[in-house]
């Protein structure tokens, strides 16, 4: 695996993305879409996660290992959030006795 | 290729292996920090579900402005250390300690305006355990909601603090002349480090005081 060396400019530009877009977030926060607030919100923070990921910590240019990795740990959060809502959004849906 | 032999532990073929294996080995724990965090987030989803109209009267209660403030703060930090490692991988040792100077200065005033949020929250009596005189809109609940938001962005802040502490240490060590071209992984991992707390604000930020504004229902 050669060394690959990212430049200064090229971390300016992921700066100046996630700062734009740490700016929309805000400003979509002040103003009130309903349930598209959550959605835009979580988008916007996926999106400034993968830039940070890909490029500040070099997973674009990493070992397949080390990708395999960060897939893994979001695979078992995923999980994790996955069958604790599956039971708790749920719980109240059917009538049972006793209740 | 003398500089090598200097840094290479015995255990491995070449410098190449020894830094994928310091790699691989700081991002399985990343993988356990996600975890640990994951467990949090799944909590506060599991609430914030379950008493939507509490969570926007509480959120209302935190500064939005200080709060996008402080990720951009944090997230310029982050382009220093990254501008760190890319001072290390090009032997460029005055720059280097610059950076990580630079990232200490951002990451201690990320702290400081965390600090005062959470000052103003102990004023307004917010701040369940110390001083929470909370009544208005179910109090029981706008409690959870600041237990959590403690819990959690104190568990941020410690990350932060013990990643100044090591960058610090980073930074005394480049200045020593520890680090060069042929050798940063230090450098490198302590970056993977921080990236990861930025990472972590870049979701307790929407979370906290964006998407539950305006749950009042």
């Amino acid at each position: 695996m050669a060394e690959h060396i990212v430049t200064k400019k090229q971390y300016s530009y992921v700066f100046g993305a996630l700062l734009l877009l740490t700016f929309v977030t805000t400003s979509v926060g002040m103003m009130d879409l309903g349930r598209l607030n959550v959605i835009v919100a979580l988008v916007i923070a996926v999106i400034k996660a993968l830039l940070v990921v890909l490029f500040f910590m070099h997973i674009y240019w990493s070992t397949k290992l080390n990708k395999l990795v960060v897939v893994a740990g979001v695979a078992w959060l995923a999980l994790l959030l996955w069958l604790t809502l599956t039971d708790v959004l749920s719980r109240g849906w059917l009538p049972f006795p006793g209740k | 290729m003398a500089n090598h032999s200097l840094a290479l532990r015995h255990q491995f073929d070449d410098v190449e292996q020894q830094k994928d294996a310091s790699t691989f080995g700081m991002w399985i724990f990343l993988a356990t920090e996600v975890l640990f965090f994951g467990g949090m987030f799944c909590c506060y989803t599991v609430y914030r579900s379950a008493y939507p109209a509490a969570f926007g009267h509480a959120s209302n209660h935190l500064d939005l402005i200080l709060g996008a403030v402080s990720t951009a703060v944090l997230i310029f930090s982050s382009f220093t250390m990254a501008c760190a490692v890319n001072s290390a991988s090009t032997g460029a040792r005055n720059a280097l300690v610059a950076f990580l100077g630079i990232t200490i200065l951002f990451a201690a005033a990320f702290l400081v305006i965390e600090m005062s949020e959470w000052r103003m929250l102990y004023k307004e009596g917010l701040m369940p355990g110390f001083n929470f005189t909370y009544k208005e809109f179910d109090p029981g609940h706008v409690q959870l909601f600041f237990c959590m938001y403690f819990a959690m962005t104190g568990l941020h802040a410690s990350h932060v603090t013990i990643g100044i502490g090591i960058l610090a240490i980073m930074a005394f060590r480049a200045w020593r002349g520890a680090f060069g071209p042929d050798y940063f992984t230090p450098i490198e991992i302590s970056g993977l480090y921080w990236h990861f707390v930025d990472l972590v604000w870049i979701f307790l930020f929407p979370l906290y005081y964006l998407i539950a504004r305006h749950l009042q229902g």
